[in-house]
């Protein structure tokens, strides 16, 4: 028999084959509008002043890739969580089966690093006309962004566990995901940064993802060593795992 | 009544949330293919009962043994042999009847071709099967209860809990549902039940337990509790004014009892009409007079001096 979290990320998959045409905007539609806007126009004047040792158009849409994992990530994990305890009560439905509180948060991990695969695949292809792929090693991309998908929804799962209101979320989205974006390496070199704010990227796990991301899709080097980056993608899916585990045990005990 | 196996065992079963004791030490004992019952107002620790019956919350003290293991240390396999009607749906509107039968199923590690088959017998017994394709946000109240209904025995459970199986739905729904229950318990199905309906305990519980402020007050098959607690019968008066202590005082003697009501009188006794006819010999003239017989609402009236369902 498969395991049970199995189970939720079929469960999952069936209400995704009903309303998988709203989520492509914002999955998929949306860091191709990045790349193309940025990439092509602001990439006119960053490679006119030949700031950085690759075109502009390869250097943020390699980012990207790992931009979308970590998109998808947080609204997957945000208000569907906490409806899920709120309004539609669906874990208490769960918790009342054989599942155990770790197969819910699986399958629905699972479920979020399938949506991820598939929208950092589809986004890698538009990037290939453009010359922004230049590595074999590209295939892997899309695995690296559900890795940091995954390291910053386990955590938003423990989160969206412990509020109310949607409105903590709202919050979340403005003061964690957008500096996260805006200084992680996606649209700039994080050398860019002043040294004050630099370790902040380095803290935060989408920086790592984007090292990741630009070493496969163009073949370059890594900032870190590569196990290195890994291996602190993995701590935060693993901490945010067991966090979330406990959330969810206190809330359903409620 | 006796002889059945038993198929949920509690002993000083207490549950506490913070300083508030909602479960206070009771002692249960469900017999295989029987229907009991958990009858009290709300906040009396039926739902938080419930809870550690279904293996989702844990005692807080005392003992607690399902289908003969211990919900601590074996919840999903208790769980798998359970099947749960919550007292607020949670089904997934987003999804049809149908689907939301065969996910569940996938929870019991039931294989997909089983699953669909038992969706559909499920269906038809909850006379669903015309609505199998329809999302479960465009389903009325009474529909989604009886889909959750089906979807409790997805697992062909050995134990179905329901939890205030019909509160909130109109009269018409009720009986549906009262029907299809009572359909399953013929079929040998054990049930257990909470409900601040009396009818409801009294039309579908073999056995029930009196509950109120997390103890059991009364125990025992819903005839048994009416002999012990109330007459056979009751007359009800009402005398179209508010003030009725000055009327009280008058009735003083006829049947066994009197309870004063906020809008009524209720005179307990053996012969119903022959009470009512002293009534009337006493020069009384009560604006309404009504002769039923006893019911569980009385038992309860009796046991707690409150009534289960706030009239005002």
């Amino acid at each position: 028999m498969a395991h049970p979290s199995v189970a939720v990320l079929e469960y999952q998959l069936v209400g995704y084959r009903r309303f998988w045409r709203g989520t492509v905007f914002s999955s998929f539609v949306m860091p191709v509008l990045f790349f193309l806007g940025m990439g092509l126009a602001v990439g006119e004047y960053v490679d006119r002043g030949g700031g950085l040792d690759l075109p502009y158009q390869q250097f943020i849409g390699a980012g990207l890739v790992a931009f979308t994992g970590v998109q998808i990530a947080m609204i997957e994990s945000s208000f569907p969580v906490l409806g899920n305890f709120k309004w539609q009560r669906i874990y208490y439905g769960m918790a009342a089966t054989p599942l155990r509180v770790g197969d819910m948060i699986a399958g629905q991990l699972g479920y979020i690093g399938f949506r991820i695969a598939v929208a950092a695949a589809a986004f890698l292809l538009v990037m290939i006309p453009f010359g922004a792929v230049t590595s074999a090693w590209a295939g892997l991309a899309p695995l690296v962004a559900v890795l940091v998908g995954l390291a910053v929804a386990a955590p938003m799962f423990a989160f969206s566990a412990t509020i109310e209101s949607a409105n903590l979320q709202a919050v979340m989205f403005r003061f964690a995901l957008l500096p996260m974006v805006l200084f992680s390496g996606v649209f700039f070199p994080v050398g860019q940064l002043p040294e004050l704010l630099r370790p902040l990227a380095y803290a935060l796990p989408l920086w790592h993802g984007v090292e990741l991301c630009r070493a496969a899709v163009l073949g370059i080097g890594t900032a870190w060593p590569v196990p290195v980056h890994l291996g602190y993608l993995g701590l935060w899916v693993g901490v945010g795992f067991v966090l979330a585990m406990a959330r969810f045990r206190r809330r359903l005990a409620t | 009544m006796d002889g059945g196996e038993a198929l949920i065992r509690a002993r000083g079963l207490v549950k506490r949330f913070g300083e508030f004791t909602a479960v206070d030490g009771i002692d249960v004992e469900v017999r295989k293919g029987e229907a009991f019952g958990f009858l009290g107002p709300n906040g009396a620790g039926k739902s938080s009962t419930m809870r550690m019956i279904g293996c989702v919350s844990a005692p807080t003290g005392g003992e607690l043994a399902i289908l003969g293991m211990d919900p601590l240390r074996q919840g999903p396999a208790i769980r798998a042999r359970l099947g749960v009607c919550p007292q607020e749906d949670n089904l997934d509107i987003e999804l049809t009847a149908r689907e939301n039968l065969t996910t569940y199923a996938r929870y019991f590690g039931i294989p997909r071709a089983t699953a669909r088959r038992r969706a559909d017998q499920l269906l038809e017994f909850v006379q669903l099967a015309d609505r199998a394709g329809s999302k479960v946000d465009q389903l009325s109240g009474g529909m989604r209860r009886r889909l959750t209904i089906a979807r409790s025995l997805v697992n062909e459970p050995d134990i179905v809990l329901l939890d205030e199986p019909t509160t909130g739905l109109d009269p018409q729904a009720r009986h549906l549902v009262w029907e299809r229950l009572f359909r399953l318990k013929r079929q040998g199905t054990t049930l257990v039940l909470t409900t601040h309906y009396m009818d409801e305990a009294e039309q579908l519980c073999d056995r029930l337990v009196v509950m109120d402020g997390g103890r059991i007050a009364a125990e025992g098959s819903p005839r048994e509790l009416i002999e012990q607690h109330a007459t056979r019968e009751v007359v009800e008066l009402r005398f179209g004014v508010t003030a009725l202590e000055p009327f009280a005082d008058k009735l003083a003697g006829i049947g066994e009892r009197l309870e004063l009501l906020p809008d009524r009188i209720l005179l307990y006794a053996d012969d119903g009409d022959a009470a009512a006819a002293e009534v009337y010999a006493r020069n009384l003239s009560p604006s309404g007079v009504l002769v039923r017989r006893a019911s569980l609402e009385d038992v309860f009236l009796h046991l707690t001096g409150r009534t289960l369902v706030e009239t005002g």
